[in-house]
């Protein structure tokens, strides 16, 4: 099946994945894979623990680097350039690729500064232009009026679903061109994944965000794209009312109907 | 048709509204030939019983409803399963209405028969259309039980029968009232009673077309039957 004909004429791939294997060791964990992640789209990715969902998260901010015995073959063209031979810093590769875990990781410091300190690494702000930016980014992910009357507490004070925004707020500060989210919400309680998930729609206006998720009601209540993911094979990519609506392949319907196993 | 699921409770409360939506059908098969018979036998008591029925038509349709939409807000069903139930809910909807259809053929008769004119009128002509009508829901009601699209293509094609025959009843009838005024009276109401045997065959010709939206994912209302037929191939 091709992959790279699912997204509509009039959108643009961001991403632009080719025939991508990725290894663990000798376990190949990802099989030929062929997809474009369309720009200014939500894109998320399902399928049952250990389909490889969040090990393609990871080819796209070269993250799986931090571990020798794992190695991607393939190509994954950003803007036109495969990413895993650029020799551009990694570290310039993940501002523009920017990520938020599956668990709330605050720094242990103030709000204020667990959004600055990204920025500071990549610009160099004065203290106007600095706090103008962490408000910026703390009204992107709807925290602002949470939080404004108390920037010099530590991050850590906040509950977890203003953790995970806060998170979110430090991603977008450094104006990454993509967002990856890995279960952003599996830790949050309704209300804050409700918040979450408005926040997923909005960001795409100015970002591409690509969603793991193992939570099928979030895919398909916030992505435009859905990719069905099994033992390290694409099985199906298509637009989301469609994979929940009628899905092509067997094993799509199947997962998504809940007759897996 | 719905088994499989990792949950058996599910799979369960599928296969219950399923059965339901047939019992339904087969309550609202009994008021067909209950109708049909009264018709052609000028039976008040038979046509009292169609009536009678009505009541448990209109429980069960409710009952449904209420069971679909307890699953929809319990399961978030998705693609088939969520194909299914919108379906059964539109097919109960039918068959409800089809009931409505039989009681008002029982009406039809109770008044062709209080004017005092029945044996004069034309009504054996009807027995065509409303076997076939009859027939048509009860295929409808099979293919919809094993989600055969060929079955409810073949339903599709066959109820442009009993439009034609509804036609030929009309053209007939109209023979009839200009040959006698004292007939116009009787004889409309023996009209109504025909459209209500050709609205039964459009709500089996609905259902048909629900099955193929169940299997395919193709909304084929108001589609021609070519293109229909190039849905199934």
């Amino acid at each position: 099946m091709n992959m790279a004909n699912v997204i509509s004429k009039d959108e643009r791939s961001k991403i632009s994945i080719k025939n991508l294997d990725f290894y663990y060791g000798k376990f190949r964990a990802l099989k030929d894979i062929n997809l474009d992640i369309p720009e200014n789209k939500v894109t998320a990715f399902i399928g049952p623990s250990g389909c490889g969902k969040s090990t393609l998260l990871r080819v796209f901010n070269r993250m799986f680097e931090l571990y020798p015995e794992q190695r991607a073959e393939g190509e994954v063209i950003l803007d036109g350039e495969n990413l895993l031979t650029s020799k551009k810093d990694v570290a310039l590769l993940r501002a523009k690729v920017g990520m938020v875990f599956q668990k709330p990781t605050p720094f242990p410091m103030s709000i204020f500064d667990n959004i600055a300190f990204g920025v500071k690494l990549f610009e160099n702000l004065n203290t106007s232009d600095m706090e103008e930016r962490v408000e910026w980014a703390l009204r992107k992910a709807a925290l602002w009026n949470e939080v404004k009357d108390k920037l010099q507490q530590n991050g850590s004070s906040l509950s977890g679903g203003q953790q995970q925004r806060l998170c979110i707020a430090r991603g977008v500060a450094i104006k990454p061109e993509v967002l990856l989210l890995d279960e952003p919400c599996s830790a949050l309680d309704p209300i804050s994944t409700a918040k979450v998930e408005e926040l997923i729609i909005e960001l795409k206006a100015d970002y591409t965000v690509v969603i793991v998720t193992h939570n099928m009601q979030q895919a398909a209540r916030c992505s435009d794209y859905t990719a069905y993911m099994y033992l390290g094979d694409m099985i199906e990519f298509g637009a989301t009312e469609q994979i929940f609506f009628k899905p092509n392949r067997q094993e799509t319907e199947d997962y998504i109907t809940g007759r897996f196993g | 048709m719905s088994d499989k699921h990792l949950s058996t409770q599910f799979d369960s409360e599928l296969n219950s509204v399923s059965s339901q939506m047939m019992e339904l059908g087969g309550l609202v098969e009994v008021q067909i030939h209950q109708a049909i018979y009264a018709l052609s036998q000028f039976s008040v008591d038979v046509a009292n019983q169609v009536t009678a029925a009505e009541t448990k038509v209109n429980a069960m349709e409710v009952d449904i409803d209420r069971e679909i939409s307890s699953i929809i807000a319990r399961r978030q069903p998705t693609a088939r399963d969520l194909r299914l139930l919108i379906a059964i809910s539109k097919s109960t909807a039918n068959l409800e209405r089809v009931g409505d259809e039989a009681e008002k053929i029982a009406r039809m008769v109770r008044r062709i028969i209080q004017s005092g004119a029945p044996r004069a009128l034309p009504s054996l002509e009807l027995r065509v259309a409303s076997d076939m009508a009859s027939g048509l829901l009860r295929k409808a009601l099979d293919a919809f039980a094993r989600l055969d699209t060929s079955a409810a293509l073949a339903i599709l094609k066959e109820d442009d029968f009993i439009d034609k025959e509804f036609d030929g009843f009309v053209r007939k009838l109209i023979t009839y009232m200009m040959e006698d005024p004292r007939m116009i009276s009787p004889s409309l109401d023996l009209l109504f009673l025909a459209k209500a045997i050709e609205r039964i065959g459009d709500h089996a010709k609905n259902i048909a077309e629900l099955i193929i939206y169940i299997v395919k994912g193709a909304d084929v209302r108001h589609t021609p039957l070519d293109q229909i037929e190039s849905v199934l191939k």
